[in-house]
């Protein structure tokens, strides 16, 4: 069986006909296989679901527990069809992982997902999965992404929270993922006092601790007075009438895509800290090398660079220009 | 240089003014000589390196980086020096002292130059990376002038910001006196000829409080609507300076050439075109030019008018009484008929200046200065001695098209507005203000923006146009680049017509028909 015949894109996302089912699909399907939970990948109102029990339960927190009529954990070698699939920590978020799709006849494919390589606290490594096929992101996919080591990012968070020690410092990280992972490195960066968390972050935040993540000693940033100098919040809520409460505040955003001045100038960001869940340029080069896959194909981001990065190192590639995905969702 | 580049990147993103100042603060009192020195030099442009150009680093990269992912970089990041800081293949990540970089690129032959360059950037880590191509390429755009670095230097000692003035334009950097001085050492002598002494500012006052004062004690003359300047002959060094001590010379070869005295003398800059003063736009064509064409210093020829006289034939006289002052202004020669006197108002009451003041003789005038005659030349603005009493502002009835979130003190507001007026059944944008109303009426600004929104754009929201502000301004000029074909001056927000339907606003003709 050829490759495209395994997998291939199609208006509601990647399909595989041998096994029947979609993979992070951007429209209600009978059967979806979720790489994470992030908006854009996790969608409510599938027939069936199979995903990480950690995915499952995020999907359940921010759908409401009727998000799908079937569900399943993925536990190891599962009969999908004609095809057995196999979950793989992917170290982007919480649950995150890659799908790898071996049919009954023909290559075996690695759906990466959105995928990262440094360490996070708040979950699992990422894991290399040898394939015939990588379908990886190319968020980054540019050589000029290189993110800094995140606690040199936070160190720079401490050195203006002790230059401005009367200014609240609110620093923006999407709701899922991010902003856990923003509270982990201010602790481990020797941020001991209280943080504030807008209401938005609350239930995702109680979830992570759940699951055995220290995030420290969270309270909410809905009073008129809060009482913590640093502020965790959703992008969103730098739009709305919530940061009025705050008086002279200090204005960051931890993404990776802050690495670029103009993109943090857009925001209005006083204090970007480029901190990504994301493969880096370095990263993404260093995998495909290491799996030495004999094709990859980009879902979606940045891909021309990758394209080319690829042609120069004479590996097969071919975009599949996915639709639907955000460059960082939230 | 590692603290180099966190200053220059912090500078880079921080809006507040105050916040600038403290950055720089830390950064000047945390630094040892002589970086400090060059870092502040860098930031205020007095720094004179060899500029090295785009081929050059273009040059530099193409050796090391397939073109075709060069151009998509480029085009993703926007600007050369980032793009070559972010793709540079280096896993060194030395401290460089500043000096040594300063030092390459003063020192450094041509031939040697790219082979320097490139050993230095595979020394540094991304951030100095960045920072060596700004200076190198000599393009720091972290919005931070001379006065505010003064006003840096003035936190950290006893030195103020006036007597940092008086000395600027005679050191030179990496500023090591300076610094001595402001740590408690010795005042560092004037190494410089034609040096910028501090300029004597006036305060606002209405005709209620000149009430209280003797007209007798006063004398009276227009205030011209050019910008306030110093210039300076001393011993045939020539030099013009604004009145925060900037010095402009480079902009205004005219007037330059006609300062053939001795001595250093308070006036306005004017284009004037005969006997005519120009309007503040004809003159704002010449600031900021580093060159002037031929073409531009015939059809907008600068002069002065004079005020008063700080030095003059070798005296300072800047502690006689004004009339003593003024007495010898009257008699003085400058040499050229670009100079003229600032005439006295003849007037015996408040009443007298007040009715001259809502007439007078050139639109180019925008109020009257009102001087104690005893009073000697104090720099800084010293409270009584000099008055400013301005004309009324001219006000419109504009409607609020657009408003932009601000930062600081003003994050989460809705605090920038667009405002239009009718040009036959549609609103053309015709300014922006960002000030002139309280807390309170900010708040309900804000709640106004966030109940009437249509669109979104970012930060920016387009709204119902339905409020009518009453923008208060102090003057227009044609603009070829406004879309509504003029500029507002100092435009503020003086009412919020709650009342007043958006049919009723004015109408562009009406702001049109007021340009002089």
């Amino acid at each position: 069986m050829r490759a495209d015949q395994i997998l291939h894109p199609t208006e509601a996302g990647l399909y595989c006909p041998p096994g029947d089912f979609y993979i992070d699909p951007i429209r209600p399907v009978p059967r979806a296989l979720i790489t994470h939970g992030h908006g854009d990948h996790a969608r409510a109102g599938h027939g069936a679901v199979m995903a990480t029990r950690q995915t499952l339960e995020i999907m359940a927190i921010r759908y409401g527990s009727d998000f799908t009529e079937s569900r399943q954990v993925a536990d190891g070698q599962i009969r999908v069809g004609d095809t057995t699939v196999s979950f793989h920590p992917a170290g982007h978020i919480l649950g995150s992982a890659q799908i790898a799709v071996q049919p009954d006849k023909g290559p075996k494919i690695v759906v990466s997902g959105d995928y990262c390589r440094r360490p996070n606290p708040v979950c699992a490594p990422y894991e290399p999965v040898p394939c015939d096929i990588f379908v990886t992101e190319a968020t980054f996919g540019l050589p000029v992404f290189r993110h800094p080591d995140p606690l040199d990012e936070m160190a720079r968070l401490r050195a203006s929270m002790e230059e401005f020690p009367e200014r609240q410092h609110l620093i923006g990280a999407y709701a899922l993922g991010k902003a856990q992972r923003v509270i982990s490195l201010a602790r481990q960066a020797g941020v001991d006092g209280p943080i504030a968390i807008h209401g938005a972050l609350q239930r995702l935040c109680d979830y992570h601790v759940e699951q055995g993540i220290d995030l420290g000693e969270l309270i909410p940033a809905t009073a008129a007075d809060v009482p913590a100098q640093l502020v965790i919040a959703p992008p969103s809520a730098f739009a709305s009438a919530w940061v009025q409460r705050f008086r002279d505040p200090v204005i960051g955003f931890a993404s990776g895509w802050m690495q670029v001045r103009a993109r943090a100038r857009q925001r209005g960001v006083e204090l970007p800290l480029v901190i990504s869940d994301h493969v880096d340029w370095p990263q993404v080069t260093q995998t495909i090398r290491e799996l030495a896959p004999s094709e990859v194909w980009i879902t979606h981001g940045n891909e021309d660079g990758l394209m080319r990065w690829c042609e120069l190192h004479q590996i097969a590639a071919r975009p599949l220009r996915l639709v639907g995905y955000e460059d960082e969702p939230e | 240089m590692k603290s180099f580049a966190n200053l220059l990147e912090r500078l880079a993103f921080t809006a507040a003014r105050n916040a600038k100042l403290r950055i720089l603060r830390h950064y000047l009192e945390q630094t040892p000589d002589p970086d400090r020195g060059f870092a502040l030099a860098a930031l205020t442009g007095d720094l004179k390196l060899r500029a090295v150009t785009p081929k050059l680093l273009r040059g530099l990269m193409a050796e090391r980086v397939d073109e075709q992912l060069f151009a998509l970089s480029y085009d993703f990041v926007g600007d050369l020096a980032e793009t070559i800081a972010l793709l540079w293949d280096g896993d060194q990540d030395d401290d460089v002292p500043l000096r040594d970089a300063v030092a390459l690129l003063s020192d450094t032959g041509r031939t040697a130059l790219p082979t320097a360059i490139s050993a230095m950037l595979d020394r540094l880590g991304p951030s100095e990376r960045l920072a060596f191509l700004k200076l190198a390429t000599g393009n720091m755009r972290v919005g931070l002038s001379a006065r505010m670095a003064r006003l840096a230097l003035a936190e950290m000692g006893d030195p103020q910001v006036k007597d940092l003035e008086e000395i600027w334009h005679g050191l030179t950097p990496p500023y090591q006196p300076l610094f001595d001085w402001i740590a408690g050492g010795t005042r560092p002598e004037h190494a410089a000829k034609a040096p910028f002494r501090p300029v004597m500012l006036s305060t606002p006052v209405d005709l209620d409080q000149l009430r209280a004062l003797d007209p007798a004690d006063h004398i009276a003359e227009w205030k011209w609507d050019g910008i306030r300047v110093q210039a300076v002959n001393d011993d045939g060094v020539r030099r013009l300076y604004s009145r925060t001590g900037e010095d402009i010379s480079g902009s205004f070869p005219d007037v330059i050439e006609a300062l053939n005295f001795d001595g250093a003398i308070d006036g306005e800059l004017l284009v004037r075109r005969g006997a005519d003063v120009a309007p503040f736009g004809d003159l704002q064509k010449r600031l900021g030019r580093k060159v002037v064409g031929k073409a531009m210093l015939d059809s907008h020829p600068a002069g002065l008018r004079v005020y008063d006289l700080m030095i003059w034939d070798g005296r300072d006289l800047r502690d006689l009484p004004h009339q003593d002052r003024r007495a010898i202004l009257q008699k003085a020669d400058f040499g050229s008929d670009r100079i003229d006197v600032s005439p006295l108002l003849d007037f015996a009451t408040w009443d007298d200046l007040a009715a001259l003041r809502a007439d007078p003789p050139s639109i180019v005038i925008e109020g009257v200065m009102i001087k104690r005659r005893d009073s000697p030349y104090v720099g800084g603005r010293p409270r009584g001695p000099w008055f400013k009493w301005k004309r009324d502002p001219m006000v419109i009835d504009a409607v609020m098209l657009y408003a932009q979130r601000g930062h600081g003190k003003r994050s989460g507001f809705y605090s920038d507005f667009t405002f239009g007026l009718w040009d036959g059944d549609v609103l053309v944008p015709v300014g922006k203000a960002y000030f002139g109303f309280t807390d309170e009426e900010l708040r309900e600004l804000d709640r106004f923006v966030r109940n009437n929104t249509t669109e979104r754009f970012g930060p920016v929201r387009s709204v119902a146009p339905k409020l009518v502000l009453e923008v208060a301004f102090e003057g227009l000029n044609a603009s070829a680049r406004h879309k509504s074909g003029v500029a507002m001056r100092f435009p503020r927000i003086s009412r919020i017509r709650w009342d007043k339907p958006a049919p009723e606003a004015d109408r562009l003709q009406t702001l049109k028909d007021m340009i002089p």
